[in-house]
């Protein structure tokens, strides 16, 4: 069969070299199927011209879902016939990455029936990607993954699919159980993950400790960040364990912390927790002798996302400290207030950062009952353009 | 076919508890400390005493479902049948016999799938579709991914950088992944104004919503030979493509001007310095397929200007932030130009506002 494949000369090109070849793993699918044999030819037209040659997506999915499938159909359909459609599925992924390898197999199983053979492990907002059907397979992949329980994630304008860290299961940093809220708040927003409600996406990202490695407070709407509020639990004799293995407590360690909040007497590290930030350096470097605190929670930022439409944001803080246990009540009453306001007053395509934006911190936190903190702003106002209310001023 | 189940909805994923390995699901919440033993493989070690051990793989993320049993025959020969991905795209053996470590890493090997990406190391490149299937890219995302990274495999595999380095590749400005608070970002970009289908607009697309989705207001209501249609106002755009996400009338993909740029700095993680987004370093370099040597260049020059440059610990932005950037355009030979001064919102905060400056 593989030589029925296009002639790929370029692509052929990125078969050598250290690291996995993804035209390889094209190649590969090409041998069974045609779809990924016109992906292959159609890539390689790509390759020579410098252009793409997908269309934008038509609504397709399946039935009473309103997210989840990418339309998506090729501008060269004579060309390239098994692709001329080539839809994509989000396919929810369990919390943390999690799987058996006979779970794995069985969606392998239909996405080898139904579909190209292609994938991504995983896509970047979380889910299992399955790359490439047809509009009439689609019902017929949702039948067989609900016998596998495997459902469909996010797409447009809802709940996109909830992702987290692996947290604690085998993480000694994490703050909270990452993968239980994740689970709780997938099944809880199961109706607006699957029916789009919003003025447009809404993503949930879940990072068990400040050092954020699902890069939550950077491209979720609502970040939920582990963090403590108690002291740092040291192990002095570990400390010294360290120095004596040659680590330069002094440069490596305390010169790097932005709390300005430690010293080293002899072998004795001291920290003065009231000024430490939580930032996790001198726990990174000296992990058998350093750890978070006992009272754990996590710190609620809200509004990150990428630039379209009026320019990227970072997450800023809208709860310090939460504890973070089940049924976590509050934090869905706040989620739910959030969307109240955002979801009545938003414009079309408007993520809930930058409508904080144009509304105003000081307005949203009264539209949804949050009184203002210090630990909101990096600092107060610099300019004296303020609108006083009534009562103010007297 | 006849149906033999109730259609089900909204049943969500599946719990994540069925998949757990029984260490992991004993020590769940127990773990005390980890260790890195070597390139691409920890050890964690539980309050228990029960030790857990790591082996994580690279992964060109697309792959194919072949790819995705041969994983899971490893998963069962090694590891009890259970194994993880991580949210850059690696793949993660979870192994509870410290003896099965090498013969692991030695299959992986064989697969093609080095194993590194753990500690001070460049892990795998977080991407987007490119023209594998987005309709909007502005180049290529996997085949750049595979140039940069067949490059840099010693600092995938080997532990010798003074701190992580997490490159993302976005090919256009949506930006579908945290490409904007990397410590290098690979991004696809349009440099010139959409050409719009005047006949054809009205059809496919509502002109108010084509007018509000530009963030320049460049885009205004116009009758164009006698269609109902839009005129853009070309020294207003900054090609940033949002128009055609919601009018597919307005393409802007265009093998002559489309093209890669190049920004640093950033980063997510709290560690020392608050997350910072990424600056941009190299305002313009060509798509140049298969290989993109232009941009496998540059990545390599600013890694290793990093690495001999910074102090152990120092993320890019960090270092970039202690030299500043003069010295960093200085160092690395980039011309610095008008495209690297902001002058969207707010660019005021992004000036010069002190006289600290070095010579």
């Amino acid at each position: 069969m593989a030589d029925t494949l296009p002639k790929t000369p370029m692509l052929d090109e990125l078969e050598t070299g250290a690291w996995p070849s993804f035209v390889k793993e094209i190649k590969t699918a090409a041998k069974r199927s045609p779809m990924s044999r016109d992906l292959l030819g159609q890539l390689e037209q790509s390759y020579r011209e410098g252009i793409g040659h997908w269309k934008h997506g038509g609504i397709v999915g399946v039935m009473g879902y309103g997210g989840g499938v990418i339309g998506r159909y090729s501008d060269l359909p004579e060309e390239w016939p098994g692709v001329s459609h080539f839809h994509t599925m989000r396919i929810n992924q369990p919390a943390g990455w999690y799987y058996t390898s006979e779970a794995l197999r069985q969606i392998c199983d239909i996405w080898e029936k139904r579909g190209s053979g292609m994938t991504n492990m995983h896509g970047s907002t979380g889910d299992i990607i399955l790359l490439g059907t047809t509009t009439d397979q689609l019902e017929p992949i949702f039948d067989d993954l609900q016998k596998i329980n495997f459902d469909i994630g996010g797409s447009g304008s809802d709940v996109r699919t909830p992702s987290c860290c692996l947290g604690q299961s085998r993480c000694e940093w994490a703050c909270y159980d990452t993968m239980a809220l994740t689970h709780d708040l997938t099944m809880t927003y199961q109706d607006e993950m699957h029916r789009p409600p919003f003025p447009y996406k809404f993503k949930f990202k879940m990072s068990g400790c400040p050092n954020d490695c699902v890069a939550s407070i950077a491209r979720a709407d609502l970040s939920i960040i582990g963090t403590w509020r108690d002291d740092i639990q040291m192990d002095q004799a570990a400390v010294k364990e360290y120095i004596d293995g040659g680590l330069d407590v002094v440069n490596d360690v305390i010169v790097n912390c932005p709390g300005k909040c430690m010293r080293l007497d002899g072998d004795k590290l001291s920290i003065d927790n009231e000024f430490c930030v939580r930032c996790m350096h001198c726990i990174n470097v000296m992990p058998k002798a350093l750890r978070p605190g006992k009272d754990r929670g996590a710190t609620i930022l809200l509004g990150s996302k990428a630039p379209i439409v009026e320019g990227a944001l970072l997450s800023s803080v809208m709860i310090p400290f939460m504890k973070m246990e089940a049924p976590y009540e509050d934090l869905k009453e706040l989620v739910e207030a959030i969307w109240d306001i955002w979801g009545d007053e938003g414009k079309n395509r408007e993520r809930v950062g930058e409508f904080i934006q144009r509304v105003g911190m000081g307005n949203f936190l009264e539209a949804i009952g949050l009184e203002p903190t210090p630990e909101m702003v990096a600092h107060p106002r610099e300019n004296p353009y303020v609108f006083y209310g009534e009562d103010e001023g007297e | 076919m006849a149906e033999t189940h109730e259609r089900r909805t909204d049943y969500g994923p599946p719990h994540y508890e069925q998949f757990l390995p029984p260490i992991i699901k004993e020590n769940y919440g127990k773990w005390k400390y980890h260790e890195i033993i070597k390139g691409g493989v920890m050890v964690h070690v539980s309050e228990s005493g029960a030790k857990l051990y790591t082996v994580r793989a690279a992964s060109g993320r697309l792959i194919s479902v072949d790819k995705i049993r041969i994983y899971c025959d490893l998963a069962d020969k090694y590891c009890g049948g259970h194994l993880r991905f991580t949210s850059r795209h690696n793949v993660e053996f979870l192994i509870t016999d410290e003896k099965n470590i090498d013969p692991i890493i030695a299959d992986l090997a064989a697969l093609g799938h080095p194993v590194g990406g753990i500690g001070k190391s460049i892990t795998s490149i977080v991407h987007t579709q490119g023209w594998v299937h987005c309709h909007s890219a502005a180049t290529d995302a996997s085949g750049i991914v595979k140039a940069v990274m067949d490059d840099l495999i010693e600092y995938f595999t080997e532990e010798k950088l003074p701190a992580k380095l997490r490159i993302a590749l976005a090919c256009c400005l949506n930006m579908c992944g945290a490409v904007h608070c990397s410590d290098i970002a690979i991004l696809g970009i349009h440099t010139h104004a959409p050409v719009t289908n005047h006949s054809m607009l009205k059809k496919q697309c509502e002109i108010p919503s084509v007018v509000a989705s530009c963030p320049t207001n460049a885009i205004r209501p116009a009758t164009v030979d006698g269609h109902q249609s839009v005129e853009v106002i070309e020294e207003n755009c900054m090609f940033c493509a949002n128009c055609f996400t919601v009018c597919p009338s307005m393409p802007l993909n265009d093998p002559k001007t489309d093209g890669i740029s190049i920004w640093v700095g950033g980063k997510v993680s709290n560690a020392r310095h608050e997350p910072m987004f990424s600056k941009l370093a190299i305002p313009f370099l060509p798509n140049n397929p298969p290989r993109w040597p232009e941009v496998t260049i540059a990545i390599r020059k600013l890694v290793e200007l990093w690495a001999a440059n910074a102090r152990p610990y120092e993320r890019m932005g960090e270092w970039i932030e202690r030299i500043g950037w003069p010295k960093f355009f200085k160092m690395s030979g980039i011309p610095f130009e008008k495209t690297h001064i902001d002058d969207f919102k707010h660019a005021g905060l992004t000036f010069k506002r002190s006289t600290h400056l070095t010579f």
